[in-house]
């Protein structure tokens, strides 16, 4: 940080980026390097990695993003967490210290969902703008920048008992494609970092620095050019327009409530898909009675989480699955496009593990008495994976602003509206199906089908389009209404995929900083 | 090469214990009561809650988390700040107050004695059955999965080890020791 920069709020030749989690923190970074002036407003405070906690309750106090939402609809979340829609969290470096680092790409017909899977009722399918062809050289320099192992020469991490467990129930099975995923973990020492120390709180934030977070690669990466200001505790409230529609900079609250403006050349926003269409939606003027980039009524529509849920089972045996990697392995089998099976896309199996404290607040959130007590009983002896699949965007499916409840700077909150499709309910209950059987393969003495938790992949709120009317932004993450204006987060999502979002978000962010350099560069922003 | 066992006894001093027992109700009493969970003499020492209430809430947390092999002065422990008016409104307390008072009233017209009073588990869970949807039921519980399984003592008897990063993580600790799965 030393050479960190320090920008006048009233600079309006600086970039304003809203966010730094892995898409925000990617793109400052980008355009630190090729000189552009970057302010970064990261709503929540700066740790270091000492900071951490192996600890969940206590972690989850310090990094989750715990500020007030509301939810509505079908999925079992409203009832369960009707407060905590998701589990992201609020601090520089963002959701990027939370993920587990599976880094896998978008398959070609991933990119194309509308041609592939035709027309599927109650679902707003649109192909994306652009094709994997066009995204793989970015998803190539994610890759090598993240480390993700199984590239670069980069070698696989060894399978912990959790992964060994699932991986002799998935060959028993017949499945091919089982093994210990393409991480952005570090399986040696590179880029600075440690090589994986098999910890275990992969969710609490990586004490080893083996796990890629913006927090220590991109965002000292961009601060050491000179050229990038990190502020946290800075909450943007609103984005400021001129008279010809232009963003001209937004207004923050700072560490102590105070109300700041920083002026911006442009800005790019990238506080995850229920902040980012929040902080659109509340920014609406005379001009953009709707919210800001909202002329097609798309923002805060299409609302994705991925069809997710957990199966974990009960051996005679200790398996210990708390020990090592969160997300050690993974079966990619039912993962292509296979319609016989009753529905369209594709989900991944996945190892999972919770520490005691969250088995007890996450196996069967509400349940009580021995019935549920035995299934920690068994804690010891359990194994866990989690499914990951591609959902249906719904148009219905949404963030709005709550009417009543607002925030400690009287900002709106997020609302939260979910309804599972029946797709997704198909996906699940093939992926519990499938989950036991690779488990009863191997002796499981109980299964046991988990409910999604709080959603850690938020999709689809500013969603990409080709046509103006159809979505948010361009195919460069540009909004269509508002040239200066950019989304760099998972909301620009078109459709889901079946896969973790992560590394698209970045591979997207290095595409957008290229692009954006251009524009600059053009007068054309 | 076998799998690292998890030593499950709990391992903690008995000054430590007296120190977190504290919180919970003065330490003798605790330790010389040798009462049953849902005796009120083991709160006596409560302060904004009456010792009723409180050994109320005990045995509901053993009833809605039994665990057979974690003892009583851990439920004690789970639910001792609900008498501490540093940590909870009095709003809550009321709750609290109200609840006990409706839990007793089902368990009287089931059973003709208060909850505390019913013998067996499988009836005290009738008991608590019908008062599932209150938001005394919801509160409770909803405190209880946190404060309960959140106690570190209690870890190893569920074979959980917690922290690592400080012993390295579990590198060179069993993180892959598994020794009885089929070989492929």
């Amino acid at each position: 940080m030393t050479n960190a920069a320090k920008f006048s709020q009233s600079d309006d030749s600086v970039f304003v980026i809203v966010g730094s989690g892995a898409g925000g923190g990617t793109l400052g970074n980008e355009l630190a390097q090729k000189g552009v002036k970057v302010v970064m407003l990261e709503a929540g405070p700066r740790y270091t990695i000492p900071d951490f906690m192996n600890d969940e309750w206590p972690s989850f106090s310090q990094l989750a993003w715990t500020d007030a939402r509301t939810t509505s609809g079908t999925w079992r979340v409203a009832k369960d967490f009707p407060n905590l829609p998701s589990w992201i969290v609020k601090a520089v470096g963002g959701t990027s210290i939370h993920w587990a680092g599976a880094s896998l790409r978008f398959r070609d017909w991933e990119f194309k969902t509308k041609t592939t899977y035709g027309d599927i009722q109650g679902a707003s399918l649109l192909d994306w703008p652009i094709t994997l062809e066009e995204l793989a050289p970015y998803y190539a320099n994610a890759e090598n920048r993240m480390g993700v192992n199984g590239t670069n020469g980069i070698p696989h991490l060894p399978g912990n008992n959790n992964f060994k467990v699932m991986q002799a129930g998935a060959q028993k099975l017949g499945y091919k494609t089982v093994f210990t995923g393409n991480m952005a973990i570090n399986s040696q020492p590179r880029d600075g970092r440690g090589s994986c120390e098999q910890i275990g709180f992969c969710f609490q934030g990586c004490k080893s620095g083996a796990k890629w977070s913006t927090l220590y690669t991109e965002i000292p990466k961009g601060e050491a050019t000179g050229n990038l200001e990190v502020r946290p505790l800075s909450q943007v409230i609103h984005i400021e327009h001129n008279e010809q529609g232009k963003v001209t900079g937004v207004v923050y609250a700072d560490a102590k409530g105070v109300m700041q403006r920083q002026k911006a050349r442009a800005i790019a926003i990238a506080g995850n898909s229920i902040e980012s269409p929040r902080l659109l939606l509340n920014s609406a003027s005379a001009k953009y009675p709707d919210g800001l980039a909202n002329s097609s009524g798309q923002v805060g529509r299409n609302y994705m989480r991925h069809t997710t849920g957990s199966v974990y089972a009960s051996f005679e045996r200790p398996v210990h699955m708390y020990r090592g990697t969160t997300m050690a392995g993974i079966i990619r089998d039912e993962s292509e496009n296979d319609p016989r099976r009753g529905f369209v896309g594709g989900y991944e199996m996945e190892t999972i593990s919770l520490g005691l404290p969250f088995a007890a607040a996450f196996f069967d959130p509400g349940a009580w008495g021995r019935g549920f007590t035995s299934k920690l009983d068994d804690y010891s002896n359990t194994a866990g994976m989690w499914i990951v699949g591609e959902d249906m965007p719904q148009e219905t499916n949404r963030v709005t602003l709550d009417p009543k409840v607002k925030d400690k700077f009287g900002m709106a909150v997020a609302s939260v509206h979910f309804d599972d499709h029946p797709n997704d309910i198909a996906m699940r209950n093939h992926g519990f199906k499938q989950g036991a059987a690779v488990y009863q393969a191997v002796g499981a003495t109980r299964v046991a089908e988990v409910p999604p938790y709080p959603s850690t992949h938020n999709l689809g709120t500013n969603r990409m389009s080709a046509n103006p009317r159809d979505g948010v932004v361009n195919k460069y993450g540009q909004t269509h209404d508002i040239k200066n204006l950019f989304v760099s987060d998972g909301s620009q999502f078109t459709t889901g995929a079946g896969v973790n979002p992560t590394l698209t978000i970045v591979a997207l962010a290095v595409r957008q900083g290229d692009n954006i350099a251009g524009m600059m560069t053009r007068r054309e922003i | 090469m076998t799998m690292r066992k998890v030593d499950p006894r709990i391992q903690v001093s008995r000054r430590s214990f007296l120190k977190t027992g504290a919180t919970a109700a003065p330490a003798a009493t605790l330790l010389a009561s040798g009462a049953t969970l849902g005796a009120e003499s083991a709160w006596a020492q409560a302060t904004s809650l009456p010792a009723h209430a409180m050994a109320t809430l005990t045995l509901m947390a053993r009833d809605t988390y039994p665990h057979d092999q974690i003892g009583d002065a851990y439920y004690r422990k789970a639910v001792a700040h609900w008498d501490d008016s540093a940590a909870t409104t009095e709003a809550q307390r009321k709750v609290i107050a109200e609840g006990v008072a409706m839990l007793d009233m089902e368990a009287n017209a089931r059973f003709g004695t208060d909850y505390i009073k019913v013998a067996a588990e499988s009836d005290r869970v009738t008991i608590l059955q019908a008062i599932e949807p209150s938001p005394f039921f919801k509160a409770v519980r909803a405190d209880l999965v946190v404060s309960f399984y959140n106690q570190k003592e209690l870890w190893p008897k569920f074979g959980y080890e917690g922290a690592s990063a400080q012993y390295g993580g579990y590198l060179h600790r069993g993180f892959n020791d598994i020794d009885w799965l089929p070989v492929s």
